[in-house]
């Protein structure tokens, strides 16, 4: 039975950080702010129902943002698309679960990323081959907001624009934080919606852990013609666990301490029993 | 806001406007240009991306016989590049184009988006070296042979004249992979004949000799082969290699070269760190180990000038590797 949105993104929450315990690094603050739309992006938007990653006509997403691939891994697991058990791989030698994405290690990852800025332009190349192609399949880019402070990224917001890739869709996972302290500390991004109208893009902003609000979203995304639309998505960083939330403490790659885990683990309402399985890696 | 709704054009080649600079049929970026129009219907699985600059990387041939082909990015390389590594991912193969230098720009993007993922693009950087001439050292890529060539699984290829470009761009087109590739923008000199076989990852001997190995490309086969000229009238007999490949670097014919002859001098028009010349002694080193004379630029910037002046003053010219040619041979009969 398919679980809530709710559910899996709660599932996404707790399987990045068990994740990221067993690797002993990774950046869970972006994870978290990112599991609700990446949940519901796997469950309801992207088409994949062929279930092969070669089927030319399938959505591609990209998570420019590469650094929060555990919420990634855990999405694409979650909906039966790789192994439950390749999750606690994740950072090890040999694994297909690199600490960044990479195209050719990871079923579902569509491009190499880790990089800011790079992913987003891959996805635009994406979505005007695709179109060059005369495919009907869809790109979706998501992009972290401290990313926005590259210049690559407005070189292609300028491009998608230019193109009226219509068969593109940004997210901004804006959770207000990145690496070293609050973006308008570091470089403010503001004013964001402007920004995008001004480079040509439909501009659509939601709470980004309220799935009715990406369910409009993504429908008027699909409706807007001779545009690209992003959506910003306006998330907590941390979102699910007290002592993440809003800290940038825990944006950078972390070693999880057991206390700290447990701690996560019981915010996302997991029962005891499981909690002593994901410390010992055996759920 | 005002916005006009008049869409504004221009079509540079109905136009009367100022001479353009430096063009010439004979220039590799010609070549380049005029082969991808004549390779166009054979191969319809490949388009060619821009970045404003079209008139000088010789795109601009394509652009007007196949507008659906070719793409504008404007003047963003770094974005250009990586959306490349995404379009190949639909299975069509972009030639990005652009100058050297801006290739060093994207070099970050080429590496995660292109050659990370192994797509197949073929990026073809115009006006590497002092050859950009007038324009100066802001210009003149010194370093791009050495960056590409560090990029694991890539492709480095540097041809010698407009004939070599037209069978390199076709080869470079059925080689599954990401490949490098300079051009030229001064005339080129006709250098191989209309029997020559261009074959990715060979060097061919363009002079026979058998008293020092001259291993050379690009502009400077043409500048090898004067040498070897000067050479013979003194008596000295020099073998030219064209080593159109950079990498992966002919290993084979370099220790023929060098058994059969025992020393060498290199030649590029780029920084001698990094670049032909240290490839070819990187497969020296493990193989058979001789005297090297290396012919570049010696590790500084260049400046504005016409490109013969500018190989005259940073001693690229054929006298400079006769030079080289005899402290080489030197250095081996005093073991």
């Amino acid at each position: 039975m398919l679980k809530t949105l709710a559910a899996l993104a709660n599932a996404i929450r707790r399987e990045s950080l068990a994740a990221i315990y067993a690797a002993g690094s990774g950046h869970p603050g972006g994870s978290l702010s990112s599991a609700d739309l990446l949940a519901y992006l796997w469950v309801k938007e992207l088409r994949w129902h062929s279930g092969n990653p070669g089927d030319f006509e399938r959505d591609r997403f990209v998570l420019s943002k590469g650094h929060a691939c555990p919420a990634l891994y855990a999405a694409v697991a979650e909906v039966g698309l790789i192994p439950h058990r390749m999750l606690l791989t994740l950072r090890k030698l040999g694994s297909p679960l690199q600490g960044h994405p990479h195209v050719l290690d990871t079923p579902w990852v569509e491009t190499s990323t880790g990089s800011l800025g790079q992913g987003f332009s891959a996805a635009i190349g994406m979505a005007l081959g695709l179109r060059y192609k005369g495919s009907p399949a869809r790109v979706y880019v998501m992009l972290g907001d401290g990313e926005l402070q590259e210049g690559e990224v407005w070189e292609g917001a300028m491009c998608a624009g230019h193109y009226k890739l219509d068969n593109l869709c940004g997210i901004v996972d804006y959770n207000k934080m990145q690496s070293d302290d609050l973006n308008e500390n570091i470089m403010g991004l503001e004013p964001l919606r402007a920004k995008w109208e001004a480079f040509r893009w439909h501009v659509i902003e939601i709470n980004g852990h309220d799935f009715e609000e990406m369910s409009a979203a993504f429908a008027e995304a699909r409706r807007t013609k001779e545009k690209p639309t992003i959506i910003i998505a306006h998330t907590v960083k941390g979102k699910g666990v007290s002592f993440m939330e809003g800290s940038p403490l825990w944006h950078g790659s972390v070693k999880l301490r057991d206390e700290e885990l447990v701690q996560a683990l019981r915010d996302l309402g997991t029962p005891e029993d499981e909690i002593v399985r994901y410390l010992d890696g055996t759920i | 806001m005002v916005q006009s709704d008049k869409k504004v054009t221009t079509d540079k080649t109905n136009k009367s406007g100022p001479a353009l600079i430096g063009t010439s049929g004979d220039s590799l970026r010609e070549a380049f240009g005029k082969v991808l129009v004549n390779l166009a219907e054979r191969y319809p699985n490949f388009v060619v991306f821009d970045a404003d600059i079209a008139g000088g990387t010789g795109t601009h041939h394509f652009r007007k016989a196949y507008p659906e082909r070719f793409f504008q990015f404007g003047i963003a390389e770094q974005n250009m590049m990586a959306v490349a590594g995404g379009f190949a991912s639909t299975g069509v193969v972009p030639f990005v184009t652009t100058f050297a230098v801006f290739c060093l720009r994207a070099l970050e993007q080429a590496r995660l988006s292109i050659a990370y993922p192994r797509r197949n693009v073929k990026i073809v950087a115009s006006h590497p070296g002092l050859d950009v001439g007038p324009d100066g050292a802001s210009a003149q890529a010194l370093e791009d042979i050495a960056a590409y060539r560090a990029i694991p699984g890539m492709v480095v290829v540097s041809p010698a004249d407009p004939l070599e470009v037209e069978q390199a761009t076709e080869a470079i087109l059925n080689y599954e992979g990401p490949v490098y590739m300079r051009t030229g923008r001064s005339p080129a000199r006709r250098i191989v004949g209309p029997d020559y076989r261009f074959e990715l990852g060979k060097g061919r001997i363009v002079h026979e000799g058998s008293d020092v190995t001259i291993v050379v490309c690009g502009v400077e086969v043409a500048r090898a082969l004067d040498a070897a000229q000067q050479l013979a009238q003194e008596g000295i007999s020099a073998r030219v290699v064209n080593m159109s490949t950079i990498k992966p670097i002919d290993t084979e014919l370099l220790v023929r070269c060098a058994k059969e002859i025992g020393c060498f001098v290199t030649a590029e028009d780029h920084n001698i760190y990094g670049g032909l010349g240290s490839a070819v002694a990187e497969a020296l080193a493990q193989t058979n180990p001789c005297p090297i004379e290396f012919v570049g630029v010696r590790d500084v910037f260049g400046e504005s000038g016409e490109p013969d002046e500018l190989a005259e003053k940073y001693e690229l010219t054929g006298p400079s590797i006769a030079a080289a040619a005899k402290r080489v041979m030197e250095r081996k009969r005093r073991g």
